[in-house]
């Protein structure tokens, strides 16, 4: 089934893609808000033997349940994959993560968000230090902007919230990953509702790319 | 008034308070308001009023935070019931300022805007009778200093939410010893990304999990600071 299929799937549930090939021997166990990129990248790198699991991306809003629910999914997959990747960056863990990658012998994503892998690191901190009164929308975020910022903050039941919340914030920045008409109108209006400047940055899939394919190829290598 | 709408003034002491907790947990700031009156009003003194009321109220919010039963909308929404009961309290407090703590100077740290943890410290520091001064967000080693030498409290608190953020507060830290004048302060820290270790590791007195815990790590260290001073 398309991605785009399972977009409320992705959200509150894990959702699995098989490899092509009957049993994927190598998985890429990644947050549901970057499987489409993570996907793309497989397909463009003709993987066959990869699966990719995507945990809920509703974490993303709660990030202290990050942790647990990686640990929860590797102990359960414990010896059923030759490698295994971790399509995570910090997000908001706090380090927390860290410990349980290192017990289970796996590495993750480098930098801290998502923002900043699919910017590129270097570019997003360039960003943060030029404005750090910014607000980020990834792809995945502009096409959920209602359900995870509107509703999932209880934004549009307690309007006094938006004040609250994004009161310090002056400018929105969209990491664009596709060229996508309609995500940059979302974007665009996520930006009005919140009274921010709007910008558009295309970024492709930044860091996240090259992370995979040096995985894949080291787990080629063996 | 609507049917189900309570008449704040019809409930005795004890009731009106236990509705305050529920107002606060709820984050209706004009039944705060008028709760806080009211206790004005029955000859309640401002201190009183202030932890009984409002603090209680919210130190109930922060358990529910903790155990996962509230999230930080909720939360928000609370502080800022409770910050309008505050703003009621404020200038009575500070006729009465004899029986203060002591002076906090709070910031978060440079290169980040994100201050829900800090202004919720702010309040409940306030609320167990600090004078705050809040440096608000972003805030630059030379903002912190400026704001000691000016203020002279007896604590100095950092706040971060990001993990790329939260080293700045060892090279605040840092430069009050170069300065000479790290001792001469509490350092607090707090933050998302934040635990005890890192705490030790920049240097800071405490790190403090929560806004309760913050208010009552300020009040043991301003009190065991006072009897080291009195004992020598």
């Amino acid at each position: 089934m398309p991605v785009s299929d399972r977009a409320t799937s992705l959200l509150e549930e894990e959702v699995v893609f098989p490899a092509e090939k009957a049993e994927g021997r190598v998985l890429v166990l990644a947050c549901g808000a970057i499987a489409r990129e993570v996907l793309a990248i497989v397909k463009l790198n003709r993987w066959t033997h990869v699966d990719v699991r995507c945990l809920p991306a509703k974490l993303h809003s709660r990030p202290e349940r990050i942790p647990a629910a990686v640990d929860a999914k590797l102990t359960e997959l414990a010896g059923r994959y030759e490698q295994v990747f971790v399509a995570y960056a910090d997000c908001g863990t706090g380090g927390a993560l860290e410990p349980v990658l290192e017990r289970h012998g796996v590495e993750r994503l480098p930098g801290a968000h998502c923002y900043g892998f699919l910017a590129g690191n270097d570019a997003w901190d360039a960003m943060q230090e030029d404005e750090p009164a910014t607000f980020y929308l990834t792809d995945f975020l502009a096409r959920h902007f209602d359900a995870l910022v509107v509703r999932g903050l209880g934004i549009d039941r307690r309007p006094e919230l938006l004040p609250l919340m994004f009161g310090n914030y002056v400018r929105l920045v969209h990491l664009a990953q596709t060229d996508d008409a309609e995500l940059d109108r979302r974007a665009e209006g996520a930006a009005a509702f919140l009274g921010l400047r709007y910008e558009r940055r295309r970024t492709g899939y930044g860091d996240l790319r090259p992370a995979l394919e040096r995985f894949v190829a080291g787990a080629e290598r063996g | 008034m609507s049917d189900d709408e309570i008449d704040l003034e019809s409930l005795s002491d004890e009731d009106l308070v236990a509705q305050m907790h529920d107002d606060v947990y709820d984050g209706l700031p004009d039944e705060i308001v008028r709760g806080t009156e009211i206790l004005l009003e029955r000859g309640w003194s401002p201190d009183r009023t202030l932890s009984d009321a409002l603090v209680e109220g919210m130190r109930i919010v922060g358990v529910d935070f903790r155990d996962g039963i509230l999230f930080v909308p909720e939360v928000l929404l609370a502080a800022n019931a409770m910050k309008a009961g505050m703003e009621v309290l404020r200038p009575l407090l500070s006729e009465s300022s004899a029986d203060r703590m002591g002076k906090v100077v709070i910031g978060t740290v440079k290169g980040d805007i994100h201050d829900i943890g800090k202004n919720l410290v702010a309040m409940m520091l306030e609320g167990a009778g600090f004078e705050v001064i809040d440096l608000g967000i972003n805030n630059a080693v030379e903002s912190y200093l400026a704001a000691l030498e000016e203020h002279k409290p007896q604590i100095l608190g950092m706040s971060a939410l990001l993990t790329t953020t939260m080293p700045y507060m060892k090279v605040v830290v840092d430069t009050m010893v170069e300065k000479g004048i790290r001792d001469d302060y509490i350092v607090l820290v707090g933050g998302a990304p934040l635990n005890e270790e890192f705490g030790k590791a920049v240097g800071a007195d405490a790190y403090c999990r929560d806004a309760a815990v913050a208010a009552e790590t300020a009040q043991a260290l301003v009190l065991a600071r006072r009897s080291a001073v009195a004992a020598s």
